[in-house]
């Protein structure tokens, strides 16, 4: 298998704190990783290191073997990886339609003066764009919505439009950041069944946070446990289940004795 | 013809009815001199209301100094023409080029700032223009520029509008419109989403200055004398209110903004001490009841019978 991703000896220092320390990472096309840690490990600061929105104080990020350190976030996007928020950040006053339909803007081809004018491409990319949009609606159990203000859709069904959001721009990558926060079991079981569809169906490598232990453990083929901003353990699921490190960081000292 | 071309066409044919009906009027002489002067400034003021809410409605840039783009294609205009007999045509797209080009390198440092902070920048922007213009002696300093030509007519005006406002409905119906739209909602999100932030910034308020420009080069040639003074800082939030009052992020809210605010003043020309409380009352009871203007984000193509109409047309493709 490719190897897509790989960090190497990523840090990042705010003033005083390592909030992530030493990080070594990599994940291959076509896997599925999850990355797993208590609250304030630096989870979501690895997912920053990645997008671009922080930048490594030390250390490389590569994607597909060229790095991607010091790119600003939306080239990161254009380069394939994109990703869903832990607190949602949908664009909440226009339609859940429109929400999707932005995320083709990098690969719109047509010209400023195409668009004014509305000449030449113009028209075919914009049905193309509401087409697709609709399709992918369709997967996600949205298009019922399509035309509703994306704030008053249920938390649920935001959440699955900012995965369907991601998957628009046509990533080879998708970082999901706590996708099932805030979900009823039942609504877990089934953003479950979704990942693992969509990943079949775009031929999608995913990394995701999570708590949710059930579903971490479900569908991850690697899991890396980070615990103070360091890598604690790594490897299949039945490796981190029975790692006395990786009981010790949630559970406490007794709990491996 | 798809229902898109169809759509616009139709809206080209209600304003062609629409500039008939107007002037047929005025030659009629069924509109009066003073009424005719402002259904000019009506036009203006919807150019300079429509391209001020392509930067603060639909971009969200909260900016302030929209008079001062007004004020270089005004002077720049009146230079062209004036001074070296140009027609209005290129004076128009020398004001459009200057006020531009001025937007744009003011926009690359000030729209890095926030909220607030741009507000003042632009509104400092705004009145650090019209001193510069007023320190110029070669287009008449604080006195202003006499002798222009008036070379402003209905025609002109009504038509430079139409091309302002399907540029800009153009514009806000295309990847970039919604990338503009898309960092108002959520610059963070945008950015994520694969939208140059910085660059969709700058060309909204590039586009929107370059139009405020095109606007002050009709305002001037409206008049024999302009001053620096008929570009400052009040004038500005007399376009904000217009775009304010009619909807951030609708045209047709800007349309319907610059005309209830131009019609409101002129009708009021006789009693100016109640103008202000007028114009206030109404300001306050809007954001009281209807804080997100006239129209919101709606446009008049969405509303009921109209949409439906519209509707019909998509099937009959």
């Amino acid at each position: 298998m490719a190897e897509l991703l790989r960090a190497t000896n990523v840090s990042e220092i705010f003033g005083g704190l390592k909030a992530v320390d030493d990080f070594n990472f990599y994940i291959n096309a076509g896997e599925l990783v999850g990355l797993i840690g208590p609250n304030g490990a630096g989870k979501t600061t690895i997912f920053n290191l990645i997008t671009g929105v922080y930048i490594p104080t030390t250390g490389d990020i590569t994607l597909e073997g060229a790095s991607i350190v010091g790119l600003k976030p939306y080239q990161i996007t254009q380069r394939g990886i994109t990703r869903t928020f832990q607190n949602i950040r949908l664009f909440s006053e226009l339609s859940v339609l429109d929400n999707v339909k932005i995320a083709y803007h990098c690969r719109v081809k047509y010209g400023l003066l195409e668009a004014v004018l509305r000449l030449g491409r113009y028209f075919d990319e914009e049905r193309e764009i509401e087409e697709e949009s609709l399709k992918l609606l369709e997967i996600f159990k949205l298009d019922e919505h399509a035309y509703e203000v994306a704030k008053n859709l249920p938390y649920g069904a935001q959440r699955r439009l900012e995965i369907a959001r991601a998957l628009a721009a046509k990533p080879k990558l998708l970082l999901l950041d706590e996708p099932a926060a805030g979900m009823n079991p039942q609504e877990t079981k089934e953003l479950m069944e979704m990942i693992r569809w969509i990943r079949k169906q775009f031929g999608l490598t995913v990394l995701l946070i999570e708590h949710d232990m059930s579903l971490v453990m479900g569908i991850c083929e690697r899991i890396y446990v980070l615990e103070y901003g360091m890598v604690i353990a790594s490897g299949t699921p039945e490796d981190i289940q029975n790692d006395p490190e990786v009981i010790r960081a949630y559970l406490g000292e007794e709990a491996v004795n | 013809m798809n229902a898109i071309r169809k759509r616009d066409l139709i809206m080209l044919i209600v304003g062609l009815i629409i500039f008939g009906v107007l002037q047929a009027m005025m030659s009629a002489k069924m509109i009066g001199s003073f009424w005719q002067l402002n259904i000019l400034l009506i036009g203006i003021n919807i150019i300079m209301s429509v391209s001020l809410n392509l930067i603060n409605g639909y971009t969200g840039q909260f900016s302030l100094g929209h008079a001062g783009f007004m004020a270089i294609g005004a002077y720049v205009g009146v230079v062209a023409t004036t001074n070296f007999g140009m027609p209005l045509l290129v004076a128009l797209i020398l004001g459009a080029i200057g006020a531009g080009l001025l937007g744009f390198t003011i926009g690359l440092p000030t729209l890095r700032l926030r909220g607030d902070y741009l507000a003042i920048a632009t509104l400092g922007l705004g009145e650090i223009i019209r001193i510069v213009i007023m320190n110029i002696d070669y287009v008449g300093g604080a006195a202003g520029f006499k002798g222009i030509p008036h070379l402003t007519t209905f025609p002109w005006v009504f038509f430079v509008m139409l091309f302002t406002l399907f540029f800009i409905k153009n514009f806000v119906n295309s990847t970039h419109g919604r990338a503009c739209i898309a960092i108002r909602e959520n610059e963070i999100a945008a950015e994520s989403m694969g939208v140059n932030t910085t660059k969709y910034k700058i060309m909204a308020f590039t586009i929107g200055a370059a139009f405020a420009g095109v606007a002050g080069g009709l305002f001037a040639h409206s008049f024999y004398l302009i001053s620096p003074n008929s570009f400052t800082f009040l004038s500005s939030f007399n376009y904000l209110i217009m775009v304010v009052l009619g909807g951030l992020g609708s045209i047709t809210g800007s349309i319907a903004g610059a005309f209830v605010v131009t019609f409101i003043s002129a009708a009021l020309a006789a009693w100016p001490e109640f103008r202000m409380i007028i114009y206030a009352l109404a300001l306050i009871l809007l954001m009281f009841y209807r804080p997100q203007g006239l129209f919101g984000y709606m446009e008049v193509t969405n509303l009921g019978p109209i949409k439906k109409f519209f509707d019909g047309l998509k099937d009959s493709r």
